[in-house]
């Protein structure tokens, strides 16, 4: 058992210390400029040299998405809430909830942008447009997937709606929460580069996005290659982080982060 | 938990009656002719019949948990308002254990004393009696997912027991589990019952938990759901697994599968 949990870490790592160097090999063989490939050892010292510019940049990303993510987590969780209250107003909004997931967030954010004079908020806002439909369904399912004879012992006990609501919907709800969670904080990254990318030639807020732009007019692909190594980290770190508190809330009871006994 | 002694009265005050009783769902399926019914203090009353003959909606019809299309119901002389007062308490056990399984057992059992506002110090004491009651001492700190079947099956009898209930009325608890431990959970159940002085009602499709476990078995048929008889038990309590193997047993066990019988043969003609 402790071989494969120590094999679960050492094979993916594995794979991408092999595939570092087969691209450094590889750009060294053939010789390939560094306006086109750089090699992984110039692009880490691009990250190194230039860590101040990006850091900033890195910041400027992450106030966003966590700003998105904030807002999704609280507006998708209230409007879960009056889902559930009534089958009429999710029968009414949940259409507009879709709607909502299926427009693409490139073709509203220049509107976002002009509408919302602040650029952090306006980038906030079409970030967390993104970001917020898996947490609206996730959940409502969740609050909707009560035990029914849990909610006749409750019943027969005479509960309050509110005894009901916090001992019984919520704890019910959660591990479908936790599945949004870790879907969503994905989508705020997602969402929040994006809309740098829409409104980053405007310059007012220089994140890792507007980096890559930049970088990417003047050729400096290195310093472009570090960029998205950092939305790549940050993208993981964030799924890692929802990976944890989901296992820090549920691990003591749900079977998604039970251990199996063998 | 002491028993206090009925008075002669109260003793006679029948804990339940159903009077005229039916269900038609809104869909016109009927699912229960009118009954009539009553449930005396310190019985141990069985539903036996197939699937679909309404005993399990004769048993939320008097858990308040439908409501009768016509006729109506009465729970000591009363109506269901009263029901929650000091002696007139009602509880139900259901198929599932229904366990929460966020909460560890301890939780678990304490739930209806949590909803009822009771200081939690005082709940977890009443939690442990309710607990050693069921043989499952020590397990407080168990979640469900660790217990077998039978044993959440208990923690959701202690669950019950915990409000000290006049009233239990149990849907098919040990339908989902083995023989075996059915066998035993079902002389536990008949110990409680007789050391509780509980009045119960119990449904359940095997003759042989009815003949075991009640003072009166009513037996009902499907297609509309009617009371078709009801046999008396008249065997002393307390009952041992020793029963299980006499001929009166056997001889009251070919009553009732005699009764299904006929049941049975009417509604093939009839459908």
């Amino acid at each position: 058992m402790k071989k494969s949990k120590y094999l679960a870490w050492a094979a993916p790592v594995a794979v991408g210390l092999v595939t570092v160097v087969v691209w450094h090999v590889l750009v060294k063989a053939f010789d390939v400029p560094h306006y086109l490939v750089p090699s992984p050892v110039l692009v880490v010292q691009t990250l190194i040299s230039d860590w101040g510019l990006l850091f900033g940049s890195l910041l400027v990303t992450l106030k966003i998405t966590f700003g998105a993510f904030f807002m999704a987590v609280l507006l998708g969780t209230v409007v879960a809430f009056l889902f559930v209250q009534s089958r009429w107003i999710e029968v009414s909004f949940f259409p507009y909830a879709v709607l909502l997931q299926v427009t693409p967030i490139v073709a509203i954010a220049p509107l976002i942008i002009i509408w919302v004079k602040n650029p952090s908020a306006a980038l906030i806002a079409c970030a967390t447009l993104v970001a917020l439909f898996p947490i609206i369904s996730n959940t409502t399912l969740g609050l909707r997937s009560v035990n029914p004879a849990l909610v006749d012992l409750f019943r027969m006990n005479k509960a309050s709606r509110w005894q009901t609501l916090v001992r019984l919907r919520i704890p019910s709800a959660a591990p479908y929460f936790f599945g949004g969670l870790r879907i969503s904080s994905g989508l705020a990254l997602i969402g929040a580069v994006v809309a740098e990318f829409v409104a980053g030639t405007g310059g007012t807020s220089a994140g890792l996005a507007y980096q890559i732009l930049q970088a990417g007019f003047s050729i400096n692909i290195p310093r472009l290659f570090a960029a998205l190594i950092l939305i790549t980290v940050t993208g993981v770190a964030l799924f890692l982080s929802m990976a944890l508190l989901s296992k820090l809330a549920l691990g003591s009871w749900h079977e998604s982060e039970v251990k199996q006994e063998t | 938990m002491s028993a206090v002694p009925l008075s002669a009265a109260a003793a006679r005050i029948p804990v339940v009656e159903v009077l005229s009783a039916d269900k038609v769902y809104a869909d016109g399926t009927r699912a229960l002719s009118p009954i009539e019914l009553a449930i005396r203090p310190g019985e141990f009353v069985t539903l036996l019949g197939p699937s679909g003959c309404g005993k399990s909606t004769l048993l939320k019809l008097i858990a308040n948990l439908i409501a009768p299309s016509t006729g109506r119901l009465l729970w000591w002389r009363q109506g269901f308002d009263g029901v929650g007062q000091p002696g007139k308490n009602l509880v139900m056990v259901f198929q599932d254990a229904t366990l929460m399984p966020w909460s560890r057992l301890q939780a678990n059992v304490r739930l209806p004393l949590d909803l009822r506002g009771v200081k939690r110090n005082l709940g977890n004491e009443r939690v442990a009696e309710a607990l050693a009651l069921v043989g499952l001492k020590g397990f407080e700190r168990h979640y469900p997912r660790q217990l077998s079947g039978g044993m959440q099956m208990r923690a959701s009898i202690a669950r019950a027991l915990v409000t000290e209930p006049n009233l239990l009325l149990m849907d098919e608890p040990f339908g989902a589990l083995d023989e075996i431990t059915r066998n035993r959970l079902d002389a536990d159940l008949i110990q409680l019952w007789w050391k509780k002085r509980l009045t119960v009602v119990f449904v359940t499709h095997s003759i042989y938990e009815a003949v075991f476990l009640s003072t009166r078995v009513v037996v009902m048929a499907a297609r509309p759901g009617r009371v078709l008889a009801e046999v008396a038990i008249d065997e002393p309590h307390p009952r041992t697994d020793a029963f299980r193997v006499t001929q009166k047993f056997a001889a009251y066990a070919k009553q009732l599968s005699e009764h299904l019988a006929t049941a049975s043969a009417q509604g093939a003609t009839g459908c």
